[in-house]
């Protein structure tokens, strides 16, 4: 009798984790590959680097995991980040433009030579992500201190920024040719490289949130701004902090985008994925009411939205038919969390322990 | 008529537990046709649990519910409304962003031509306003642009006013009213009750209990202590049952008073001068001297809540200045407040206070560690030290530190508040209503507690609509009357004085 008491007691700290529902979402979909795509989980090493799909779902994920990144916190303090992906090519188009300069006089230049650049690679690297260090700060200044809504003040930059990232490039395509840019979204040191960019941003957005008190006072503007504000919490400025540093994140997910492409595609890059960055959060199980926040459960969800993306190809689900499929699978993943159905699960489970 | 037909509700050895909380252990309760019953009891004693199991927000773990005769078991509160159970809650819930009309007719709008009506539902509220409360506002303005008061009224009408009800719970309705306004409202339970209504009427305020009920159910605990008509008790026997212990403490404030305020020091640590707001409060001086506690007094609307939002730095005053230690300040922001050395606990302590998603010990070094910055960070062993501190100290009753502070009751809750200021080490403390919705025991512990950190050389500012507080606690009084400083008080004085100092009357 106490054993089953207990057994059940800790199935239900087991279903209070944070991580308990993404992880679920992502075994699931998991699963659905191991029965339905052969050799889904064959890794191979190629010249001592590992591949497989299942490394394509971490290395293809991997932009999306650096956006929920700053998504999250900015989710936390209740407010949503709809420019990431307009960032994303501003930042690129960026790139593009210091390493092949030759659009600026309405000429598409192309470059045979691997190791040409215009500018050095540090160069490109920093002046990209200030600029969109700078369209976060835009978003900030616009949420925090003018007080618009968070999803009309990004929507601004989500609409204007591919304009802004045309205009970057005088409205033309650059193609990227220089092998240390491309090797940011395609090298490989055992694994992919941009898995390492992500871990190491990861790690330092974990240090700032958890070993300061800026994860608190994130988690407290989300929760309740007036108590926070009476509290002494500059709320502007921890507001404004979450969208700069979401830009950033966004600008370096920029640069793996383009890198991975070969090209600073206005159009396309990070088209919509700002959304798949949302679901991702959403997905680890953060409020959009702001709150509580997970970044490890943030990852996870980006994982789920690339998994997904990834078996529907294996599959072969056709790619303009991918959207409509993968909102079908979001949905049931979505369902997980409402409170219905977790109730169900919980009432399910306890009573098999009960008999 | 048999005895089971008398009566309209009774509810039967109700369990209910919270993680880590046992709410409810066995609990009955049997409410007559026509009768008003009062669920008195400490903070945590399961009363506003045992209200929410009965309308369908909770889901009881074990009892029954017997309803005009059937059994039932409310899944929501609308089902419960349905059935004929309306209830007005502590914590006003109500849509401040909608219209007066809106939020007393909402889910039951007259519609003319599938379309609603809004001339008639502005006026249907009116009317039902007029005739249940006998007040008069203009029903279509916004809800949130009047006062807790009138909010709260507009909560009752809401309750009242689905037509079916045969049972009324008011849970703390009174907590946020004037004497005026209390009295309006008993008049309307009173006219209820003719009717046939049965009320269950939950109150901290002991007098209420004793001028309003039928008969009373005391809780503590969880667990059922009695039920006693309420002819049949005396005042000091329902507070002894309600908090286990005899009120002895309660003298004892006179004499604590009396000593603490020979540490009273002669030079002012905040001086307000000529300070004001425009539609707030008119210019206004004020003087806070450690170890002394300083009452502010005065009737709803007067402007307490405003001179403390001055005082701390929320509102920007557009007159006169405030002095600091001899300093003229110039940043007028709660950081720069708080940096300074003063500390506000604000009354509405849902929407202000708590942080309610994150823990006890989170809720605790907020203010403290905001002082501190982003990257003087406190680490989670020192957090730990300084929230089991408090928790000891001011006798919190949590499971953890690591509670979730909406687990907390009310005054609890409040506690933990007070814990955040205290850890900042404020040179002032202002207190507003930091006994509001309390129980009589935890309310004699904070009003103990004020003292004695005001003897240990804090100044502290008193606010309570309870001016038999104010008067026990204060060693100097401030009255406030429709936004004005009107009077002040040192020394002893007697209720009568500053009821007519309230009324503005020549004594």
């Amino acid at each position: 009798m106490k054993t089953s008491a207990r057994s059940s007691f800790t199935w239900r700290k087991v279903t209070e984790n944070k991580l308990f529902f993404p992880l679920l979402a992502l075994s699931l979909i998991l699963l659905f590959d191991f029965i339905f795509i052969p050799g889904f989980f064959a890794i191979e090493s190629r010249d001592g680097d590992l591949r497989g799909s299942l490394i394509d779902i971490f290395r293809n994920g991997s932009t999306v995991m650096l956006l929920a990144i700053g998504m999250t916190l900015v989710i936390a303090t209740g407010g949503v980040d709809l420019s990431v992906g307009a960032t994303m090519a501003i930042a690129a188009s960026m790139a593009g433009i210091l390493m092949n300069p030759s659009a600026l006089k309405n000429e598409v230049f192309f470059v045979t030579d691997p190791n040409y650049t215009f500018q050095p690679l540090w160069v490109v690297i920093v002046l990209s992500l200030l600029v969109s260090i700078m369209c976060g700060l835009w978003n900030g200044v616009l949420v925090a201190y003018m007080r618009i809504q968070p999803m009309v003040a990004t929507l601004i930059l989500m609409i204007a920024g591919r304009g802004i990232a045309q205009l970057i490039t005088n409205g033309l395509r650059v193609q990227i040719t220089y092998r240390p840019y491309a090797f940011i979204g395609q090298g490989w040191i055992i694994l992919p490289f941009s898995l390492y960019i992500v871990a190491v941003i990861l790690l330092l957005t974990w240090i700032m949130t958890r070993k300061t008190s800026i994860g608190m006072f994130i988690e407290s503007v989300g929760i309740n701004f007036r108590s926070s504000y009476f509290s002494g919490i500059d709320e502007k400025k921890i507001k404004l902090l979450v969208y700069t540093f979401c830009g950033f994140c966004a600008g370096i997910a920029g640069l793996v985008a383009s890198s991975n492409v070969k090209t600073s595609d206005a159009n396309n890059i990070g088209l919509t994925t700002e959304l798949d960055a949302i679901l991702a959060v959403v997905i680890g199980g953060t409020s959009m009411a702001g709150g509580r926040f997970s970044l490890l459960a943030s990852m996870i969800g980006a994982l789920v939205m690339q998994a997904i993306t990834q078996s529907m190809y294996a599959i072969g689900v056709p790619a303009f038919a991918l959207q409509a499929i993968k909102a079908v699978v979001v949905i049931l993943v979505i369902l997980l969390y409402s409170e219905q159905v977790r109730g169900f699960v919980r009432r399910i489970s306890s009573s098999k322990n009960e008999v | 008529m048999s005895e089971s037909d008398q009566n309209i509700l009774v509810m039967e050895g109700i369990s209910k537990a919270f993680p880590g909380v046992q709410a409810l252990d066995n609990v009955s309760l049997m409410l007559k046709r026509g009768e008003i019953l009062c669920l008195v009891g400490e903070n945590g004693a399961g009363k506003s649990t045992l209200m929410k199991i009965l309308t369908g927000v909770d889901q009881p773990d074990a009892g029954k519910i017997i309803f005009n005769g059937s059994e039932i078991q409310a899944k929501s509160p609308q089902h419960a409304q349905s059935l004929g159970i309306s209830t007005v809650y502590q914590e006003i819930n109500l849509c401040p962003n909608l219209s007066v009309a809106e939020n007393i007719l909402l889910g039951h709008e007259p519609h003319k031509m599938g379309r609603i009506d809004w001339a008639k539902m502005n006026n249907m509220a009116g009317e039902a306003l007029q005739r249940l409360l006998g007040i008069d506002i203009d029903t279509a303005q916004p809800l949130g642009s009047y006062t807790v008061a009138i909010q709260q009224m507009v909560a009752i009408a809401r309750a009242l006013e689905i037509k079916s009800a045969k049972v009324l719970i008011l849970d703390e309705p009174t907590s946020s009213l004037d004497v005026h306004e209390a009295g309006q409202l008993f008049k309307v339970m009173k006219k209820l009750k003719q009717e046939g209504v049965g009320i269950v009427f939950i109150t901290h305020f002991i007098g209420q209990v004793f001028e309003i009920s039928d008969r009373i159910t005391v809780l503590r605990n969880g667990k059922l202590v009695g039920t006693y008509g309420t002819a049949s008790i005396t005042r000091v026997e329902l507070i002894a049952k309600m908090i286990g212990r005899n009120l002895a403490e309660f003298d004892e404030m006179t004499k604590i008073k009396l000593e603490s305020g020979k540490h009273i020091k002669s030079d002012s640590v905040l001086q307000a001068r000529e300070l004001g707001l425009t539609d707030s409060i008119r210019p206004f001086n004020l003087d806070l001297h450690a170890g002394e506690v300083v009452g502010l007094a005065g009737l709803l609307g007067s402007g307490r809540t405003e001179t403390a939002s001055l005082l701390f730095g929320i509102d920007k005053p557009d007159t006169g200045d405030i002095v600091f230690n001899g300093e003229v300040i110039q940043d007028y922001s709660p950081l720069g407040s708080i940096m300074r050395g003063v500390a506000l606990c604000p009354e509405d302590r849902k929407a202000a206070g708590i942080v309610d998603e994150l823990t006890v010990r989170e809720n605790i070094v907020l203010a403290m560690q905001a002082n501190k910055g982003w990257f003087k960070y406190l680490s989670l062993p020192e957090q730990y030290e300084i929230a089991e501190k408090y928790i000891k100290m001011l006798n919190i009753v949590t499971p953890s530190a690591d509670q979730p502070v909406k687990n907390l009751s009310g005054g609890n809750q409040q506690k933990v508040i007070l814990a955040r200021w205290l850890a900042t080490n404020p040179q002032v403390l202002i207190l507003d209503e930091p006994t509001r919705g309390i129980d009589v025991g935890a309310k004699a512990e904070i009003q103990k507690l004020v003292l004695s950190l005001a003897e240990e050389g804090k100044a502290c500012v008193f606010i309570s609509s309870e001016l038999e507080e104010v008067l026990r606690t204060s060693h100097r009084i401030v009255v406030l009357r429709e936004r004005e400083k009107v009077a002040e008080f040192a020394g002893e004085v007697d209720e009568k004085t500053i009821i007519h100092a309230f009324a503005g009357s020549e004594s």
